[in-house]
């Protein structure tokens, strides 16, 4: 993962390292902190493809007010990836279009 | 177009020469006297308010641009690492010498500078000017903002403003 | 799951406006319920790592992120009578007087307040180039939220547009974070911040370009370089393209409050350029045409973390006042005070903006203006 390793002013405190997958790649990220950084730390910067032109689209405001994080996360669409905790074993996927309703919903 | 102007945050010579302390003064005094490179008035007064000899004279308005009594000033270097824009930096012209001066600056970056190490000296607008030799680093207020004593050459402590750790290739 | 609660006062939004508005209500007895969308308490301030300026009330020289943890601390001394939600959306205000809330995406339940205050701050603005939508092109919020709150490299090298406070300071974050700022464009013939913020990346050999701005974003999927170019006074673009390699384009060119729930409150709300968007028009104790809302913070304009905590201990003050909890006399003196501390945080040349714009949108009380006044 590309993180910052050392800062001049900070110190992170990370929680406990866990697995998820995304698009079916197994990835690490730390356990509670945003999806979207998780991925970013990866290397992973698209993280949905828009309905009309299917442009790809990232993060952009991080505080959930723009959508454009959207992914789907364990089937359900829409989910705001820059303010979702990432847990053990979720599966996020790029998101294409606007998604679908989960079954059962 | 010329970007290294007053505009884009590079002090001119003539303000930098203004905020100098006066050179008697100044070559006699050991501990150095504090140069205060603040020429925008803006909301802000922790030199004055954190400066132990009142050297830093008070503000009547909090808009008021920093004042130095150097005649109390003893080069004790709170305001270096209190001030929020970086922008107080001591200079000890009594220090080493002929052609040496010693320069107090406020440092937040990595690697960590230590003592003993050379360190690249940058002017304003970010060129190495200079190598200088670290004689001492300080955490003065315990929150990382360090102050770093460099041993400058004399003829460049106007322009002098920054330094950088030298990458070991 | 059909669950009501009905503390005295929801606090909508947990950032410095939103801590200080649900302090200052605490403090006189109230009841509070906070509910904040991001996952940490504090809003903005836990990503600031540089020291405030202003004066010791303001908690000049204390960087951004103590700042937040003071905020919290004194929240926390309340814990009997405050509970604060993180990961959790106010969705919806409803006429009924119900605040519908989510936290994260399953759990949701209804808020009826008696009072309402809404510190829900602001979104990034964005400026029109091709390619501005692709992944790589963040706010500056986003860049420091990667970097300062989560620890996550946020790009190798970066392009910054705009050299407000904004733009200056989060430059020279990036080099503290170890990442490569390529240039700082500006579209005005000056830096629209302070003088050293300026001053502190020039000396690290940032180079700031004024009068310039992004032309274009370069790259497939993601940014991998931008073309830069010069303005002249009309906006036009003269001179040679220049191309700047980067894998972000920051855009630090400034905020817009976000108040939807005002709007679906009924809220009458004025454009208003200064303050950077549509705001309520609020009196003097940052009471909106709503008798029941309150505003606070970026939300009612765009100024520093310390008038949005100056504003949320008035509309604090003024809801808990309006709930009968504080008596007449403390509550005008206190109320005055508030407004002498606000008065001087805008007094100065950097307050000139926000003063001219809070005046479009003050007045001095409902009361004759056909809105209902409890």
């Amino acid at each position: 993962m590309e993180l910052v390793e050392k800062h001049p002013i900070l110190e992170f405190r990370h929680g406990r390292k866990v697995k998820f997958t995304f698009d079916g790649r197994e990835m690490e990220g730390f356990e509670g902190e945003p999806i979207a950084a998780a991925l970013h730390a990866n290397g992973v910067k698209v993280l949905r493809y828009m309905p009309k032109k299917g442009r790809p689209k990232g993060f952009f405001c991080a505080i959930g007010k723009c959508s454009s994080c959207f992914m789907v996360v364990d089937g359900m669409s829409n989910v705001r990836t820059c303010i979702t905790p990432l847990r053990e074993g979720m599966q996020v996927e790029t998101q294409r279009g606007n998604g679908m309703l989960r079954e059962g919903v | 177009m010329r970007f290294d102007d007053f505009a884009t945050g590079v002090l001119t010579q003539e303000m930098a020469k203004a905020a100098a302390p006066p050179t008697k003064l100044w070559e006699g005094k050991r501990g150095g006297l504090v140069i205060i490179e603040c020429p925008q008035p803006i909301p802000c007064d922790p030199c004055h308010a954190n400066c132990p000899t009142g050297a830093v004279l008070s503000f009547e308005d909090i808009n008021d641009l920093p004042k130095v009594d150097f005649a109390k000033c003893t080069g004790c270097a709170m305001c270096v690492a209190k001030c929020p824009g970086l922008a107080c930096f001591v200079v000890d012209l009594t220090y080493g010498g002929d052609g040496e001066a010693l320069m107090k600056l406020p440092y937040e970056m990595l690697p960590r500078p230590e003592e003993g190490m050379e360190v690249d000296c940058l002017n304003r607008v970010g060129e190495p000017v200079a190598t200088g030799m670290v004689i001492r680093v300080q955490d003065p207020q315990c929150d990382k903002t360090l102050v770093v004593h460099v041993a400058v050459p004399k003829d460049l402590i106007l322009d002098i403003r920054a330094i950088r750790v030298k990458s070991h290739g | 799951m059909n669950v009501l609660r009905t503390p005295d006062v929801l606090v909508i939004g947990g950032g410095p406006a939103g801590l200080s508005a649900a302090v200052e209500d605490a403090s006189f007895g109230c009841h509070v319920i906070v509910v904040n969308e991001d996952l940490l308490l504090g809003g903005q301030l836990v990503k600031q790592t540089h020291k405030f300026f202003g004066s010791a009330a303001e908690h000049a020289g204390t960087r951004g992120i103590e700042i937040a943890k003071i905020l919290i601390d004194e929240l926390e001394r309340f814990s009997d009578r405050v509970e604060a939600y993180t990961n959790c959306s106010a969705l919806g205000y409803y006429r009924d007087g119900v605040v519908t809330c989510m936290v994260g995406e399953e759990r949701y339940f209804k808020v009826k307040p008696k009072k309402i205050i809404v510190a829900t701050g602001a979104l990034e603005k964005l400026i029109p180039f091709p390619g501005n939508d692709l992944p790589g092109v963040y706010g500056a919020g986003a860049v420091q939220t990667l970097m300062n709150v989560y620890g996550v490299k946020p790009a190798k090298r970066v392009l910054m547009v705009g050299a407000g406070n904004i733009g200056l300071i989060v430059s020279y974050q990036l080099l503290q974070a170890g990442v490569d700022v390529a240039a700082i464009v500006e579209f005005a013939p000056k830096v629209g911040g302070y003088w050293v913020h300026a001053a502190k990346v020039r000396r690290l050999g940032v180079p700031i370009y004024l009068r310039h701005t992004v032309k274009r974003a370069i790259g497939e999927s993601a940014v991998e370089g931008a073309v830069i170019q010069a303005v002249n006074e009309k906006g036009e673009f003269v001179g040679d393209e220049r191309f700047i390699e980067c894998d972000v384009i920051c855009m630090a060119v400034g905020l817009t409050p976000t108040c939807e729930l005002l709007w679906q409150a009924g809220c009458e709300m004025h454009y208003v350029p200064e303050l950077a968007g549509h705001v309520a028009v609020r009196d003097k104790t940052m009471r909106t045409s709503h008798p029941d809302i309150w505003v606070a913070g970026d939300a009612a304009g765009i100024e520093e973390a310390s008038t949005a905590m100056a504003e949320g201990r008035i509309a604090g003050l003024a809801s808990a006042h309006s709930l009968g909890h504080i008596d007449e006399e403390v509550f005008k003196e206190r109320l005055r005070e508030y407004w002498m501390r606000l008065d001087a945080l805008r007094g100065g040349e950097a307050g000139s903006k926000a003063r001219s714009g809070t005046s479009k949108v003050i007045i001095e009380t409902w009361e004759g203006k056909g809105v209902e006044v409890r």
